[in-house]
């Protein structure tokens, strides 16, 4: 790990200010961004910890029903209220299924947004990299990437994000309250995530500087909660990384859905709201027919990346799944397993 | 220049003076207070070997600054036994035999007492596995591992009751 | 079990008692859980400085350059060790003195021949400065185009496999009897480098005082590293102390001394104080050794009636550009199963990767999972059940050698195993099971063995004149539960209750031991732990027998036996007297005796000898996702004699769990342009997790072997994977219908190509 000059701000303006350096990072609890630093693959100057800024670890549930959940918010915690997991039962099963406890107890869920690719040759200094030093090529386009990207991928990076949560998030409307030099801003959190293009290296919409101060969910996602799952492919049955994985909330009103949300995971570099499929899915009976229309229509453009196109028909396998998990209804308790297929079906390993 | 960190460690409350913020938790306790039971496995919060728990929570002190930590109280396997007198899930951990090199052994254990406080597991042993898979065995003591700690989980919520 | 247990031919060791085969819980197991157990890298002797390694990002070339001063600019950074400047070896590190000593790496040059090589080690005096001298070297190298994959370059045939056999096998002529063969299956399967990835990392803490060197450091050879490094170091092997009372894991990968532990010595005297050099998870992948990727094909052949009449096991293995390993996969093939004629061959390539080693059941782990895989197909081929197949072609006699076997109680295992497991209600036909949620249900099984072996080892017994006793032995506790196991056969062997036994290991100072490996140290070490005991009862009853004073005077040595810490004579057991009184009339302090174990030539000869087991498993799939879950594993072994079936347990359901990584998890990937291994980590080298897997249930049935050594041990430490890799795969064939033959089966295998 380098040298850095470490800072620990009293409040948020003053950390806003301590990060405008170059080279500032901010660090929360640090799960991912220290993992990085022992790997050489990012060497910040200086390192603004704002884990201390209690201003950020509130979970407020509002009059007009919005949730606002502070950056700071462990994963843990949020995916434990009760309230919030009673409202938004993906997003909890999403938190659930992602890394261990032991790192769900430190990271924040605005680091979670933040998180990097777990692409190899992002990680791997010695490896050719887009991202991580622009122009030096992707090394992945040719090597080991079977489990890159399929969609919005470009020649310059075929990474994915690997974040369990935001893809929830993104199916659910979900809103980033952002502070920054410049002043206070809000974006939709599928607004956030950056596709590669010819600039893998920008990530995020986010200014140098910018911080994210909290996550909101708005009041008309709660109307999903009784028929919401979020489902993860992977290779080991917890403590992995997804291969795939999707995010189903509909609104069924006598058999027949109303409104859909649905997002995926490990496809590409953010998470991947389906609006096509959302759009054909409402006003449809809650069924099989409905489903597959849907996960056709959600991976239309998908193409492999490399040796990955078995995301493909897993990825569509993995819609239907989901959505009939949600048409079937939120399970009552939390599934032993969050969000694994053997969890799925009622009655299986619950 | 040196920073001042105040902790609680095991009970001893200790004021620190760190001359470099990169030192993990993890290496604060092993290679300056000698606390070695918290082992190293992987560094990267990839095995579950350094778990320890901060403020009463099961984290990995591999990915966690000292300097960041002002004011937590931190238990190891060190501090988990009163004298003599074993946690109910060492205890089961030998009753178990839920080890055998023993290395990954301080991070299940402290990572058994985090979920039994947690109390989402219960008595369902599927919830257990899911509840322990951050702790890498290459051992692989894990049939033991989930025994050992329902049967804590047993004594202790027994205790608890008993003293409720 | 009788009350009195006859542990050997041997009168004296007729005792009330014995902890042999009781499950003790294990004596070592307070000290780890409560963290005082001390490991190698827990130790920090006074004005210790920490190393670290650099190592190479190519896998071929040279380094052309290292920021020298750059590192030695960071605060705290002491020295910077390079091929420049290290201390001098009296011995060649590329020599090769015996088959045992590999040639590594310790900065003898600026070659590379494998990623992450060390190529400097920096040395600082906090742990922070060294990891970041050791980045700011930036080198510079001169890369040549790395020789990755089983197809590169042109392959050999190696001149011997694993423990030195013969790299081609004939036994009857299998390219005829399978031309002349009713069912004929020709099949290839692919296993990838293994790594060890023992929990705790490769560690040496090493300090010199004058020309003694003291070193804590996991080695599960204690004694054949002193030799080693006495030679490199040029200093009497006496003068050389290595603490290892504790390994985190060895799987092999501690068995033979690495590079990186001379660099940790090689550090301290450059920098004359204490040094500690811990490996970081990811260098573990290059120079610690690990498991040679596998391409096997299998030609089975059969007569109508289901019975084999050749197999013919060709296996492609790699070593490294500069050293000889050679992974003897398909060695199984000589001893499971009766086919006329038996066929193996190999070939090798070189590639630049560190040099393949042992890793638990070499050869055999990644041959049984081929072997299994492929006699379940040929099963299929036959229309049989694979259990009936497999009962239909026991081998009577080891089939390669035409050997008798020392024991084999493997169809006690099939027939109580599936019993347990209920195989019998199985369809033939795969894909046919599903549970009511609709999952997939595959059951497997596969027949799991090992070798039966010794090696040499010693072990010294004393009592004392309070009646108590010590034995010693250099021996190894790797998390198998040698402290617990030696403890219960020194008791046993004193005819002491075991609180009254103090039994020393881990230390080269002790009696040699050997290596702990190949599941021979229980036998090796428990035979001279049994012998050493009864040298000690000899002098004793001979100091009795032959003193007026005693009331055995006259007995004769036959005549007495040892119990409870007493020496009775066997035609009256009322007369006798306490180990204490002996020697306290003798006017000794204590009487001591020494004993080996090795294996008895003859025995071998007319033998063979293997454990056996039948392992079986069930696995859920999901049809559409492809996702597999091991819900139900039962292992069935025969083992000889067990000592403490709580250990043997354990151990047997971690070997199992191999298996199940072996079938489903593990495999490192390397880019084949460079080199380099993709997933150096334990975040994407999957080993199983908790949540993998289900609740296994193991048992042992009875096994009596007289002649594998006199306690009838065969060992368990690695028998566990064998079978259980292949009863899961053969569960996922059965489950979904694919027949995956390249391993870990992978999602992407069994998800449909179209929705």
């Amino acid at each position: 790990m380098n040298r850095f000059d470490y800072v620990k701000p009293a409040s948020v303006a003053e950390a806003i200010a301590a990060a405008s350096a170059p080279g500032a990072a901010y660090l929360a609890s640090g799960t991912n961004l220290l993992d990085l630093m022992k790997g050489n693959v990012v060497r910040p100057a200086r390192l603004v910890d704002i884990s201390h800024l209690t201003e950020l670890t509130r979970i407020e549930h509002r009059e007009n029903g919005d949730v606002r959940i502070g950056a700071l918010v462990r994963n843990a915690d949020l995916a434990c209220d009760q309230s919030f997991a009673r409202d938004f039962p993906a997003i909890a099963e999403a938190l659930l299924s992602g890394a261990s406890a032991q790192l769900r107890n430190a990271a924040t869920v605005g680091g979670n947004l933040l998180q990097r690719t777990r692409c190899a040759y992002f990680f791997d200094p010695a490896s050719g990299c887009n991202k991580r030093t622009p122009g030096a090529g992707c090394d992945a386009r040719e090597g080991d990437n079977h489990q890159h990207a399929v969609l919005g991928w470009s020649e310059a990076c075929i990474a994915t994000n690997p974040s369990d949560f935001c893809v929830p998030l993104a199916a659910f409307d979900a809103v980033v309250e952002i502070e920054g030099p410049a002043g206070r801003r809000e974006i939709a959190l599928e607004a956030l995530h950056l596709l590669p293009g010819s600039t893998p290296e920008r990530e995020t919409v986010l200014d140098p500087g910018e911080i994210i101060v909290a996550i909101r969910l708005p009041a008309e996602a709660r109307a999903f909660a009784r028929h919401a799952r979020y489902l993860k492919v992977r290779e080991r049955n917890s403590y992995a990384f997804a291969v795939v994985s999707a995010a189903a909330g509909l609104v069924i009103e006598n058999g027949t859905i109303s409104h859909a949300r649905l997002a995926l995971g490990g496809v590409a570099a953010k998470p991947w709201r389906a609006r096509e499929a959302e759009a054909l899915l409402a006003g449809q009976p809650a069924g099989p027919s409905a489903f597959q229309q849907a996960a056709a229509a959600a991976l239309r453009d998908a193409r492999p990346s490399g040796d990955n196109a078995h995301k493909i028909p897993l990825a569509r396998s993995l819609i239907v799944r989901a959505l009939a998990a949600a048409a079937q209804g939120t399970p009552s308790r939390m599934p032993a397993l969050p969000a694994s297929p053997f969890s799925s079906v009622p009655g299986v390993h619950q | 220049m040196n920073w001042t960190v105040r902790l609680t460690v095991n009970g001893e409350p200790r004021t620190l003076a760190l001359d470099d913020p990169r030192v993990t938790l993890l290496d604060l306790l092993r290679e300056r207070l000698h606390l070695t039971g918290t082992k190293k496995g992987c560094d990267r919060g990839q095995c579950g070997a350094c778990t320890v728990l901060v403020d009463g929570r099961r984290i990995n002190s591999c990915l966690t600054l000292a300097v960041s930590l002002d004011g937590a109280a931190i238990t190891t396997i060190e501090g988990l036994a009163q004298g003599d007198q074993l946690h109910p899930v060492q205890e089961a951990f030998i009753a178990h035999d839920a080890l055998q090199c023993g290395f990954c052994t301080p991070g299940q254990i402290m990572s058994a007492v985090g979920l039994i406080s947690e109390g989402h597991a219960g008595d369902d042993p599927e919830r257990v596995r899911e509840g322990m898979s951050g702790n890498l065995c290459r051992c692989s003591a894990y049939v033991g591992i989930v025994e050992a700690v329902l049967d804590a989980q047993d004594k202790l919520t027994g205790k608890t009751e008993r003293a409720a | 079990m009788t009350p009195e247990l006859n542990l050997s031919r041997d009168p004296a060791h007729l005792r009330h008692g014995s902890t042999i085969g009781q499950p003790l819980s294990r004596i070592d197991g307070l000290a780890k859980v409560t963290g005082r157990a001390r490991y190698a890298a827990d130790n920090n002797p006074s004005g210790m400085l920490y190393a670290v390694l650099a190592v190479s990002s190519i896998a071929r070339g040279r380094v052309v350059s290292l920021d020298v001063d750059a590192a030695k600019a960071h605060p705290g950074v002491v020295a910077v060790m390079t091929s420049a400047n290290r201390p001098p070896l009296q011995a060649d590190p590329d020599g090769k003195p015996n088959p045992f000593a590999f040639r590594f790496e310790a900065l003898q040059n600026d070659r590379v021949r494998y990623a992450n090589q060390p190529i400097a080690v920096v040395i600082a005096e906090s742990l922070e400065a060294a990891t970041e001298g050791a980045a700011l070297l930036a080198p510079r190298y001169q890369a040549e185009p790395a020789r990755i994959g089983l197809d590169t370059g042109e392959a050999y045939v190696p001149p011997v496999v694993g423990m030195g056999f013969p790299a081609e096998s004939h036994h009857g002529d299998a390219a005829a009897a399978l031309a002349g063969s009713d069912k004929r299956i020709t099949a290839t399967y692919e296993t990838p480098a293994h790594y060890h990835n023992a929990m705790e990392p490769h560690a040496i803490v090493a300090e010199w005082q004058g020309d003694r060197l003291i070193i804590d450091t996991p080695t599960q050879g204690l004694v054949m590293m002193r030799a080693r490094l006495a030679e490199l170091f040029g200093i009497a092997p006496e003068n050389i102390l290595i603490r290892s009372p504790y390994l985190g894991g060895g799987f092999g990968g501690k068995g033979l001394m690495a590079g990186a532990q001379v660099l940790g010595i090689l550090a301290a005297k450059l920098v004359d104080r204490p040094v500690k050099l811990v490996a970081r998870r990811e260098q573990l992948y290059g120079p610690f050794g690990h498991r040679s990727p596998t391409r096997q094909t299998l030609k089975l052949g059969a007569n109508a009636a289901g019975q084999l009449s050749a197999i013919h096991h060709h296996a492609r293995i790699a070593t490294s550009s500069f050293e000889d390993f050679y992974e003897a996969a398909a060695h199984v093939t000589h001893t499971l199963y009766a086919a006329p004629a038996i066929s193996t061959t190999y070939d090798a390539v070189r590639m630049d990767t560190g040099t393949p080693l042992f890793v638990r059941a070499p050869g055999i782990a990644p041959g049984s999972i081929a072997l299994e895989s492929a006699v379940d197909e040929m099963a299929e081929a036959c229309g049989l059940d694979p259990l009936a197949f497999r009962v239909k072609n026991y081998a009577e006699v080891e089939p390669a050698t035409g050997k008798p076997f020392s024991s084999k109680a493997l169809r006690d295992c099939y027939t109580q195993g599936a019993e347990r497991f209920g195989w019998w209600e199985r369809p033939l036909k795969p894909r046919t099971m599903r549970d009511k949620d609709g999952f997939l249900v595959g059951w497997g099984m596969g027949t799991a063995t090992f070798h039966a072996l010794m090696f040499a080892g010693q072990a010294r017994a004393v009592i004392r004149r309070n009646g108590s006793g010590v034995v010693e032995s250099g021996a190894h506790d790797m998390g198998q539960g040698a402290w617990t196991a030696f403890a219960q056969i020194a008791a046993d062997a004193l005819a002491l209750d075991l609180d009254q036994v103090t039994f020393k290991a881990g230390t080269s100072d002790l009696p040699d031991a050997g290596i702990a490996g190949g599941s021979a140290h229980t036998a090796t070490v428990g035979t001279a732990i049994h012998n050493a005991g009864a040298a000690v009862i000899t002098k004793l009853a001979e100091l009795a027998t032959s003193d007026q004073r005693s009331p055995l005077f006259g007995a004769g040595n036959a005549g007495v036996i040892a119990r409870n810490g007493r020496l009775l004579r066997r035609d009256d057991e009322g007369r006798g007297e306490s180990y204490a009184e002996i020697l306290a009339r003798a006017g000794l302090d204590e009487v001591e005796g020494s004993g080996a174990g090795m294996p008895d030539p003859a025995a071998n000869e007319h033998y063979a000898m293997h454990s056996h087991g039948a392992v079986f498993a069930e696995v859920k799939v999901d049809p559409d996702l492809g996702q597999v879950r091991v819900t139900r594993m039962i292992g069935a072994f025969a083992a000889g004699r067990i000592i403490n079936p709580k250990l043997v347990r354990s151990q047997l359901i971690g070997g199992m769990i191999w298996g199940v990584s072996l079938a489903l998890h593990e495999e490192a990937i390397i880019d084949h342009r460079s080199g380099r291994i993709m997933n150096a980590n334990l975040g994407e080298y999957h080993v199983p997790v908790n949540a993998d897997i289900p609740a296994i249930e193991t048992f042992t049935v009875n096994e009596h072997d007289p002649f594998v050594n006199p306690l009838g041990i065969k060992g368990v430490g690695e028998i566990g994977i064998t079978g259980s890799a292949g009863a899961v795969a053969n569960a996922v064939a059965h489950a979904t219908g694919i027949r995956v033959r390249r391993f870990p089966v992978r999602i992407s295998d069994l998800v449909p190509p179209v929705s």
